[in-house]
């Protein structure tokens, strides 16, 4: 067999996850609704939707996902947080220091930073990781990354401002690939999976 | 460089699909609105009076005043909601200038036009807009809904107006999946729906929009049977405010969404939230005091 079977999880307490699941889908992936800490335990690798933060954040304190998330983290489980799951990724939360989090990924970011709803956008957003053409990025009641730790590495940037960021097993975007069409940065996640399944 | 498009049919629809698996939750001072956000909300509706009150007092029921809509606005970091009459434009470009996040052009407010619902598409802000059955939904979404819940009984605290309206939408988009597609003008007349509209339902089998449930809901039971019909979020109304322990019963309707197919959870998260609020038989009320008809 080429290539072994793996299952990517989606945190399924609220927000957009179906349309994670749909994508999984697409790249030929099998996808599973995370609300337990039983079922993340059956996972390989793990996406944190877009929703609302402050809400996601209090379901995984209340059902102990934090603890659990944190964990598998540590022992190298691939994660992707989109939006409200970059912000509940990161290790600071400018001008809400009491709004738990996860604190795995050493950036700071600042939510809602491009503004209301009616500031909500979509534009080109060169990815050179991913390739020459542009990823069509939907940013949402975006955050972005204001400060990011020696481990991290910045994949995109707009207008200077920091949206994508990777550290080791950790992937963190400010907008919403699964609102679109474009699979790239979901397949790459998937290969991170994979090779951190293979390592195993 | 490319330019940034703002406020895209896709970042309106965007917003509502990040409110998936969520509870709006009315409230009516920046207290109220702290307390949603503690419980888990994933927005907030901001009101003057909830509609059980609006029921008691009768009269004209209007948008909110601007002070309380900013004052709420400031108090969360949420997405804040707030209401315009069915057809008044104007009450929403004054709210899309106070920047709220959604508009719900509501029944339960007094209808300001019997005939004409806003052009949503008018706007950069996203709305959302009631229905009893799936033509209602596909009306409001032609016009630019870019979320759509089913209307129930607002202010009753009794759930069966919302699970009829949920049953017919569901119903509604069975039926246009089994037709032929020779069938579907056809059943466009019927539903008085647009077309493409219809077409789309018949392939995709779901609405184009998010499709969240309102109106009635009390408990966390309530919620869960909605989810479980087929809403994707709720909108709970005087349910929480309106009863004995808001905080608490405001957090266990949060799980109940969340873990609405797990009747363990539901069963611990239902203990001992104290009183609910008084409910409505609503065959006791007169055609005349039913919300739910306002709106064509």
């Amino acid at each position: 067999m080429e290539k072994e079977a793996i299952t990517v999880g989606v945190l399924a307490l609220q927000g957009d996850f179906e349309a994670h699941l749909r994508m999984l889908q697409q790249c030929g992936v099998q996808g599973r609704e995370v609300r337990t800490v039983q079922q993340l335990r059956e996972v390989d690798g793990l996406i944190i939707p877009g929703g609302e933060s402050t809400t996601i954040i209090k379901l995984m304190q209340r059902y102990g996902l934090d603890e659990a998330v944190r964990q598998r983290a540590a022992e190298g489980m691939p994660i992707y947080g989109t939006c409200a799951g970059l912000i509940v990724m990161a290790r600071e939360i400018e001008g809400y220091p009491q709004q738990p989090r996860l604190g795995l990924l050493d950036v700071a970011v600042a939510r809602n930073a491009f503004g209301r709803q009616v500031d909500s956008f979509e534009v080109d957003l060169p990815v050179p990781r991913l390739g020459e053409h542009p990823l069509r990025a939907v940013f949402i009641r975006a955050p972005y990354v204001t400060r990011t730790g020696e481990q991290v590495e910045i994949l995109a940037k707009l207008d200077g401002k920091v949206v994508l960021v990777q550290q080791a097993n950790l992937l963190g975007g400010a907008f919403h690939p699964e609102l679109t069409d474009d699979l790239r940065l979901h397949r790459y996640f998937v290969e991170m999976v994979r090779a951190h399944r293979k390592q195993q | 460089m490319n330019e940034a498009e703002k406020a895209t049919w896709r970042t309106k629809v965007g917003l509502a699909e990040m409110l998936k698996g969520g509870v709006i939750m009315d409230v009516t001072s920046p207290e109220q609105a702290e307390i949603a956000e503690e419980a888990g909300a994933v927005a907030v509706m901001a009101l003057e009076r909830v509609p059980a009150d609006i029921r008691a007092q009768g009269g004209v029921a209007r948008m909110t005043d601007p002070k309380i809509i900013k004052a709420i606005m400031k108090a969360v970091s949420i997405p804040v909601m707030a209401k315009c009459r069915i057809g008044h434009f104007v009450e929403a470009q004054i709210l899309e200038a106070l920047g709220v996040d959604f508009i719900d052009e509501s029944e339960v407010l007094t209808p300001a036009d019997e005939q004409h619902h806003i052009n949503k598409h008018a706007f950069k802000v996203p709305f959302v807009c009631g229905c009893r059955d799936l033509g209602e939904a596909l009306r409001r979404i032609g016009e630019g809904a870019a979320m759509i819940r089913t209307k129930g009984e607002a202010g009753t605290g009794n759930v069966v107006e919302a699970v009829r309206h949920m049953r017919a939408v569901m119903s509604g988009i069975r039926w246009l999946q089994s037709l032929r597609e020779d069938e579907l003008m056809s059943a466009s007349k019927q539903l008085q729906a647009p077309y493409e509209l219809v077409v789309e339902v018949h392939r995709t089998g779901k609405l184009p929009v998010p499709n969240f449930s309102a109106g009635g809901i009390a408990t966390p039971a309530d919620a869960a049977l909605m989810m479980q019909l087929g809403a994707e979020a709720v909108f709970v109304g005087s349910g929480i405010f309106k009863s004995g322990d808001p905080k608490r019963r405001a957090k266990a309707i949060v799980d109940a969404v969340t873990y609405y197919n797990d009747p363990k959870v539901l069963a611990e998260i239902s203990e001992d939230l104290g009183e609910p609020m008084v409910g409505i038989d609503i065959r006791q009320l007169e055609e005349k005091e039913l919300l739910a008809p306002r709106g064509w």
